[in-house]
């Protein structure tokens, strides 16, 4: 069962040839199973799993048949969830249970949708390879020695193990598509404001988009269709009329014009990892698209320009945990100062507090005009290249990050090179477009390379187009680790 | 040497929206602790603000009757700043881009009229309270107020004394309620006033270092703030000492003024756009029908009563100092006018509305006072002070008997003809028996008109006395006065 896709889970719920109760227990219990060795979940209870389970059940015996009703999915540890320990992957909320439901989370459960658990991330969607978590790292299936990506490692790591079908994750500057590049699965990062923050724990607000998480792009289409939606309580949701993700997949490609940026093919790109991206586009030609050069001069920005503007944000997100109402709080203080600066520096791990620190230097007081104004100037130049290129092609194509999952520890000292291993994927999130990964081959190291696709504003169905005549034609997306 | 004072007042004002500025939940003074805060105001992980309609639209409301510049597009920033009652470890408020910029009041100073620049007004939400009592050396935090909305009101430097800046807040009090966007109390804090207090040479045309005295909430307080601060500055500099940039507290029970905090010790704040809020971008038929919907304003109303009544300055003033005081006004004298036929021509709306006038400032204000009742609470409403008035009007009653018939009102005893008909008030009109009276009193009190007639104008008011006495009050004393002289010279 855990080798089936969300359209035939569906349809085995449907036939009654399987209950949402059976699915969870089976879920369960590989989870049960793998997860001392991959540490993908933070969170698992098995009785509230299974009766949100049982509730689906019986919504179908009522005669319901929403799409996924009874189909479980995991939840990256950044959603509130109400009852559920919502983490954030920090000692910080390490206790915290919320008392309320995120938007994905409300939309998930009205779709019938039980939860499998919350999933691993770096702490507070700060790292790139899930190693800056308090729970400790996730391990990459494929290759227990490596990464499994981050910021959304976990949900990655659990969908490829097929801990899960699906899961969601979010993306501040790659958290959804570079951990699926690692980990052999798809991802998809929606248009900015297509997918309700409400409820996410917010990194970088302006950046933090939510999207799903699973095998192939036609589940993270059918995913969509319950993810996103305007959503009133959040002021950056895009009012809109609903669409039916799944309506493009099966569009032939004829005329497809794909985008090669020269940006993205520059000497940091591994060559095992160029040559997979390569065969893909040799495929997408026989699928009869058309491939074009093209540049984005000012991508090269991205990343400096990233960290002014996340950690900035993030600086400011991030002051509400101060010990007061929720969460940690240092046991031993002298007085109120002493009480905030106690709890933040015990309360966050050292990555937190770097982009903290940078952040509030770059919006402080004689700094401001330098880096934050500076980094927003760059910003609209950077989304003016993309909006250029796409006069010349339909999508944008390239490689998710420059190499496969690189070692545990191998950059866990070298924050800057660490940060290197966005530079594909942080412009597509300051200029608020689409993004996906999807599987395109192995490194001569055997670890799975994605394959990074990026659309004009509200082109979510036409990349998950894309990326599905791409799985008709391929099975990297079906590979799935041995060994576990 | 002179010196000379220079003040700028920042206000904030609560907008009475019934819901705070970025949550649903309710803004109502007074609920048990922590029982008005959702999960916004609590700044749980992942919530999110939403912008309330209600409180823009106050905002406009306000710089229209400034005649502000609306701008259209105005941005929320965060301001931030790490304190127990602040929830989310910054504050939302406007920054570069401020909702209402360059407004003005008009305000009266010893019979003068004085225009008070405003450079802006911006929206923001109020913190919460910290509780430092009742919790045995700890801290109890009040969250219900966080997130209330707020307009602070930002004034140029242009008042030169304290009774300038208490009469230009004063005005300001007046005129947010008045157009009912604040409940103005000032008890409950929704009407907090700042003072930034700076001396120089009189003459001088630049400003002196200033001192910001912090959340004064009467208009007392004010002026014995800005007089205290005043003259300290002042005693600082002439003993050879400068002033340093610096928030201070006013302490009611000393009077004076104390430090809080220097400039040197103020938070960088750190203010950049909030990316969870767009910009607000107004649009022109929004703020249009705000206009249309406004009331006339307390400077129109001054202006129409003084050019159609002829009423002065002053009354003008007094009897717009609120909406229910000026709206109490106009309904009276409307009853008045339509029950006794007046004209605007032949001048007799004129005098009905000073005698409207004379009244509300007068006994009726009087008698609000006594009883601390608003002029909206009156026991005596405007038809019914305007039925009274008719009777003074027709000579019906002497002022004498109004006073009496309006205690009567007021004691709750029915309107104005009711009582004089019960308490047989009528003012006596019946020339037969006045004369019959005089007569037997100028028969009664020989010597008194022997002295009137050696030249003693005292005996002749005693005279009226006893004619007023005879007649029980009734008596028009014109008219005594009148008769009891043809009589003498007879």
């Amino acid at each position: 069962m855990q080798h089936t896709s969300l359209k035939q889970l569906a349809t085995l719920l449907a036939g009654g040839k399987a209950s949402s109760v059976e699915l969870c227990q089976d879920y369960l219990d590989r989870i049960e199973r793998l997860n001392p060795q991959l540490n993908a979940f933070i969170s698992v209870d098995r009785a509230r799993t299974l009766a949100e389970a049982l509730a689906a059940d019986e919504r179908r015996a009522r005669g319901e048949t929403s799409p996924l009703l009874g189909v479980p999915i995991a939840h990256k540890d950044i959603f509130c969830a109400e009852g559920w320990r919502t983490t954030c992957g920090s000692k910080m909320l390490a206790d915290f249970v919320a008392p309320y439901d995120a938007h994905v989370i409300e939309r998930c459960k009205a779709a019938g949708m039980p939860c499998l658990g919350k999933t691993n991330m770096d702490e507070f969607a700060m790292g790139s390879s899930n190693e800056t978590s308090y729970f400790g790292p996730v391990k990459n299936p494929w290759d227990k020695r490596a990464v499994p990506g981050g910021s959304s490692g976990g949900s990655a790591a659990a969908v490829a193990a097929r801990m899960c079908p699906a899961a969601t994750g979010t993306d501040t500057g790659g958290s959804i598509r570079q951990p699926a590049a690692m980990t052999g699965i798809t991802g998809l990062k929606p248009t900015y404001g297509v997918v309700s923050r409400y409820g996410m724990i917010a990194f970088a607000s302006s950046l933090d988009q939510g999207g799903p998480m699973a095998p192939s792009a036609e589940d993270c289409a059918l995913l969509m269709n319950v993810l996103a939606g305007f959503d009133a309580r959040d002021s950056t949701s895009l009012e809109r009329e609903a669409e039916d993700y799944t309506r493009d997949l099966n569009q032939p490609l004829a005329g497809l014009r794909i985008g090669l940026p020269k940006e993205y093919f520059g000497a940091e790109l591994a060559a095992d990892v160029g040559r997979a991206v390569e065969a893909a586009f040799a495929e997408y030609r026989r699928l009869g698209a058309k491939t074009v050069e093209l540049s984005l001069p000012n991508t090269r920005l991205s990343v400096p320009v990233y960290h002014v503007l996340a950690p900035a944000e993030a600086s400011s997100n991030l002051s509400r945990y101060d010990g007061v109402r929720y969460g940690y709080r240092a046991p031993e203080y002298a007085d109120l100062t002493d009480m905030y600066e106690r709890t933040r520096a015990e309360g966050f791990g050292a990555e937190v507090k770097r982009r903290i620190m940078i952040g509030t230097y770059v919006l402080s007081h004689g700094y401001y005009d330098a880096y934050y104004l500076q980094a927003q100037k760059l910003r609209r130049l950077i989304a003016q290249d993309f909006a250029e290129a796409f006069d010349a092609c339909d999508v944008i194509m390239g490689p998710t990050a420059p190499t496969t999952a690189f070692d545990l520890g191998a950059k866990r000292t070298d924050p800057v090179q660490m940060y290197l291993s966005d530079i594909y994927t942080v412009a597509v999130n300051l200029a608020g477009l689409p993004g996906m990964s999807v599987p395109c081959g192995f490194g001569d190291d055997g670890r799975p390379v994605g394959l990074q696709i990026i659309g004009n504003y509200f082109s979510e169905a036409r990349l998950l187009n894309v990326a599905h005549q791409y799985q008709l034609a391929t099975d990297w997306h079906r590979r799935v680790p041995g060994g576990l | 040497m002179q010196w000379e004072t220079v003040i700028g007042l920042e206000v904030h004002t609560q907008l009475n929206t019934a819901s705070k500025i970025f949550s649903g939940a309710s803004t109502a003074f007074g609920a048990a602790p922590n029982t008005q805060a959702c999960a916004v105001d609590l700044a749980l992980p992942g919530v999110l603000p939403v912008l309330n309609r209600g409180a823009v639209e106050r905002a406009i409301r306000f710089g229209l009757a400034i005649d502000a510049r609306i701008n259209r597009v105005s941005v929320f920033a965060r301001k931030n700043y790490f304190y127990p009652d602040l929830p989310k470890g910054y504050q939302i408020s406007q920054y570069e881009l401020p909702i209402v910029e360059a407004g003005r009041l008009a305000i009266q100073v010893g019979g003068e009229t004085k225009v008070i620049r405003i450079s802006r007004a911006h929206l923001e939400e109020d913190a919460g309270k910290s509780l430092h009592e009742d919790f045995h050396g700890m801290t109890g935090i009040d969250l219900n107020r966080a997130g209330t909305p707020l307009l602070e009101i930002v004034s140029e430097p242009d008042m030169r004394s304290a009774q300038e800046a208490v009469a230009y807040a004063r005005a300001l009090h007046t005129l947010v309620t008045w157009i009912g966007i604040c409940d103005g109390n000032m008890q409950e804090g929704s009407f907090r006033v700042d003072a930034n207090v700076s001396v120089r040479p009189k003459g001088s045309d630049t400003l002196g270092t200033r001192r910001e005295i912090k959340n004064l909430n009467s208009f007392r307080f004010l002026e014995q703030a800005i007089e205290y601060e005043a003259r300290w500055q002042i005693g600082e500099i002439e003993d050879g000492r400068s002033i340093r940039q610096a928030s201070v507290l006013f302490d009611p029970d000393t009077g004076e003024t104390r430090m809080m905090r220097t400039k040197e010790e103020a938070h960088d704040y750190r203010y950049f756009p909030d990316p969870d809020l767009l910009p607000v971008r107004l649009d022109e038929d929004w703020i249009d029908a705000i206009r249309a919907a406004l009331p006339e304003l307390p400077q129109h109303k001054q202006a129409r009563y003084r050019a159609d009544f002829g009423l002065s300055a002053y009354d003008a003033a007094t009897l717009t100092a609120s909406r229910a005081m000026a709206e109490y006004f106009e309904s009276a004298l409307d009853a008045l006018i339509g029950s006794q036929g007046l004209h605007t021509e032949d001048g007799s709306v004129a005098r009905a509305a000073k005698l409207v006038a004379n009244w509300v400032m007068g006994d009726l204000s009087a008698a609000l006072n006594r009883e601390g009742l608003d002029i909206s609470q009156s026991r005596i409403g405007a038809s019914n002070l305007a039925g009274m008035l008719a009777r003074v009007l027709d000579g019906t009653l002497s002022t004498k008997l109004a006073k009496e018939v309006f205690a009567a009102m007021w004691a709750g005893e029915g309107e104005a003809d009711a009582i004089i008909a019960a308490r047989g008030l009528r003012q006596m009109s019946d020339s037969g028996e006045l004369e019959r009276i005089v007569a037997e009193v100028l028969a009664a009190n020989p010597k008194s008109v022997e002295e009137y007639r050696a030249g003693k104008d005292k005996a002749f008011n005693a005279l009226v006395g006893q004619v007023m006495k005879a007649t029980r009050g009734k008596a028009n004393p014109q008219q005594v006065n009148a008769l009891l002289k043809q009589r003498l010279a007879d």
